[in-house]
């Protein structure tokens, strides 16, 4: 089966939100008021039960090749479109009890709606922050990867209102090989300081929803080594294993040691 | 016509310097046509910019637990009657006290069915619970946490009907099977039981919590012993020596815990010492570890049962505390978005825009 992915190219973005709306009009998510949060245009701070793109504002110091303007102090914009990594080891999928999240013929990480249960173990499972659980519903939602509209044989409802293309969707290995090709085009321009966000190298094993950043992908709230917690479990059941043995041991030697 | 006082506007007062500066100003656009000048900085600025040492805007990278308060408090009542199950069956094999096997197997199925009470009322509907049932995945802790409640509070209840049943009917050997086959299962389960949730929270990527996985779920099976024996003593069998005994150990060992949580002075154990949770967390540490064992050895030596009585309402008291101690540091590590970033150590937390400031100031 294919794998399908994101790649969203902060290059490109003008922050413009269209994907924000498609994403919250197809899905038809509910909105999450309006409170100014102070930090940029961006007001809505983070993906969550009821936002499943979010466009990051992320401000720099004015700087040329960057934009902005020193005499104004305008600040240079790097905008990015946030959104569920889809991982190849999913926290999430790993610990959800119930079995309502899956992997989709082509690699999404889904969440059945009909099968969650609302235990929320996966919103502390995600190394990205990503899924919530919806306090007035009881359950827990995330990005589909519009796995309805790829059924369908249609491309995800962001990637399709994306003016700029800069979200751009198709097999991962064509993206993964695109996003290089662009990183050598923006080099040979002198952007020298962009980035793939793609952490092989970790316990996640790499993304499904590939980001080309500028500087430093924590500046964009992105963790420079996420990691499943799947990876501690064998170090607590060891722990639980020596809890129950001591337990087991006390319990023993104290009702013969209390005989007397 | 009555005139209404003006409300007192917060401002500044002209005075000769102020209105000399604005004339000069004027002057100086109507000669030059410009004024260059900086501006003024808002409160507040300069505003945080995107750095590698401050994030993005300080913004949580992580998601805070969404459990309701039942759920620490079913890690208590499922700690106290899993261990519970587990004094049963010892005092079944090794001891003649049939008033505290019958105390203790009582405590492990109420606690057991009181559990599963809690985490229906956790999730909203019963039905929700029975999705858990659907799958058995050893990859997922609340997954083998579903099972294995299932499992002890069916074998508690069959143990405590059995003794129930003997009680009544007398020692058959039918009865009997039933009970030390029910009891042995329920005891075994109730060892998982009491330790497992250590595991649950500290397989997560809260930094606090797995940073702490090596001992959380033996901190977690001492208290809820801990708990198990106070509850029982407090409930009358407080002549019991075997009870003492493992009241002095698991405090003794709770106090070990508390040492070296405190000797682990970094940065990710901040929420077990700081705030709420810190609060939380110490006074558990203190209630369950080194004043109980004060008031067992000073009971050992006085015979006074008003000192060991106090000491089981400081283990529950300190078993409590710690388990929302526990959930409530998550809480906090999730909110602090240095750790999960890998910020620079020493990095403070973000300093608050002007529109943030103005906020706080109206609210």
């Amino acid at each position: 089966m294919s794998t399908t992915a994101f790649l969203t190219d902060s290059t490109l973005c003008i922050g413009c939100k269209a994907c924000e709306v498609a994403c919250k009009e197809w899905n038809q998510l509910g909105e999450d008021g309006l409170e100014w949060s102070g930090n940029s245009y961006d007001n809505t701070m983070a993906v969550g039960h009821s936002t499943w793109r979010h466009v990051k504002f992320v401000e720099n110091p004015p700087e040329i090749g960057r934009g902005g303007n020193a005499a104004e102090q305008l600040p240079a914009w790097g905008f990015s479109s946030d959104v569920c990594k889809h991982c190849e080891v999913a926290g999430c999928l790993e610990a959800c009890p119930t079995g309502a999240i899956v992997r989709m013929e082509f690699g999404a990480v889904f969440i059945q709606p009909d099968i969650c249960n609302g235990c929320s173990y996966c919103v502390v499972s995600c190394p990205f922050g990503v899924v919530e659980k919806n306090e007035d519903d009881g359950r827990a939602f995330k990005c589909t990867f519009c796995s309805d509209r790829q059924r369908a044989g249609l491309q995800p409802a962001c990637a399709k209102a994306c003016p700029t293309e800069s979200i751009k969707f198709g097999q991962l290995e064509d993206l993964r090989r695109e996003a290089d090709e662009r990183l050598k085009v923006l080099d040979a321009r002198g952007v020298t300081d962009a980035v793939i966000y793609d952490p092989k190298q970790s316990s996640v094993k790499g993304i499904h929803s590939l980001f080309l950043l500028r500087g430093d992908p924590r500046t964009y709230n992105l963790p420079p080594n996420p990691e499943v917690p799947t990876t501690y479990l064998k170090k607590a059941w060891q722990s639980a294993a020596v809890a129950a043995g001591a337990m087991l041991g006390v319990t023993l030697l104290a009702f013969l040691g209390g005989k007397r | 016509m009555s005139r209404v006082p003006l409300p007192e506007l917060p401002g500044r007062i002209p005075d000769t310097q102020s209105e000399r500066r604005l004339t000069a100003l004027r002057r100086e656009a109507a000669r030059s046509g410009v004024v260059p000048g900086k501006g003024v900085a808002p409160q507040g600025a300069p505003f945080p910019h995107a750095s590698p040492m401050t994030g993005y805007y300080g913004v949580p990278l992580l998601k805070e637990p969404q459990w309701k308060p039942e759920v620490p408090l079913y890690f208590f009542v499922g700690g106290a009657a899993g261990a519970s199950a587990v004094i049963a069956n010892m005092a079944n094999w090794l001891s003649k006290d049939r008033e505290l096997l019958r105390g203790a197997r009582w405590m492990a199925a109420g606690g057991g069915a009181l559990s599963s009470a809690l985490l229906i009322k956790d999730l909203g509907m019963p039905s929700r619970f029975l999705n858990m049932l659907r799958v058995f995945k050893p990859q997922s802790p609340m997954s083998m946490g579903a099972w294995t409640l299932s499992a002890f509070s069916s074998f508690s209840a069959a143990a405590a009907f059995a003794n129930l049943m003997r009680e009544r009917l007398g020692p058959f050997i039918a009865i009997r099977l039933m009970e030390n086959v029910a009891g042995a299962l329920a005891a075994a389960t109730g060892l998982v039981m009491s330790s497992y949730t250590g595991v649950l929270i500290g397989a997560t990527v809260i930094p606090v919590w797995n940073e702490n996985v090596g001992t959380l779920p033996q901190h977690f099976a001492a208290s809820g012993l801990n708990s198990a024996v106070s509850l029982l003593e407090i409930l009358g069998h407080d002549d019991s020596r075997a009870l003492n005994l493992l009241g002095i150990s698991a405090s003794c060992y709770e106090l070990a815990e508390g040492v070296l949580l405190e000797s682990k002075r970094h940065r990710i154990n901040e929420p077990l010492r700081k705030g709420w949770s810190g609060a939380m967390v110490r006074a558990g540490g203190v209630l369950s570890g080194p004043v109980p064992l004060a008031l067992r050895f000073a009971y050992a030596i006085s015979g006074n049962k008003k000192l060991r009585r106090a000491a089981a309402w400081s283990s529950v008291a300190g078993s409590l505390l710690t388990r929302f101690g526990w959930v409530q540091a998550g809480r906090a590590s999730a909110r602090d978005h240095r750790i999960p970033l890998d910020l620079p150590e020493g990095t403070a937390e973000v300093r608050k825009t002007s529109h943030q400031i103005a906020l706080q100031k109206l609210a």
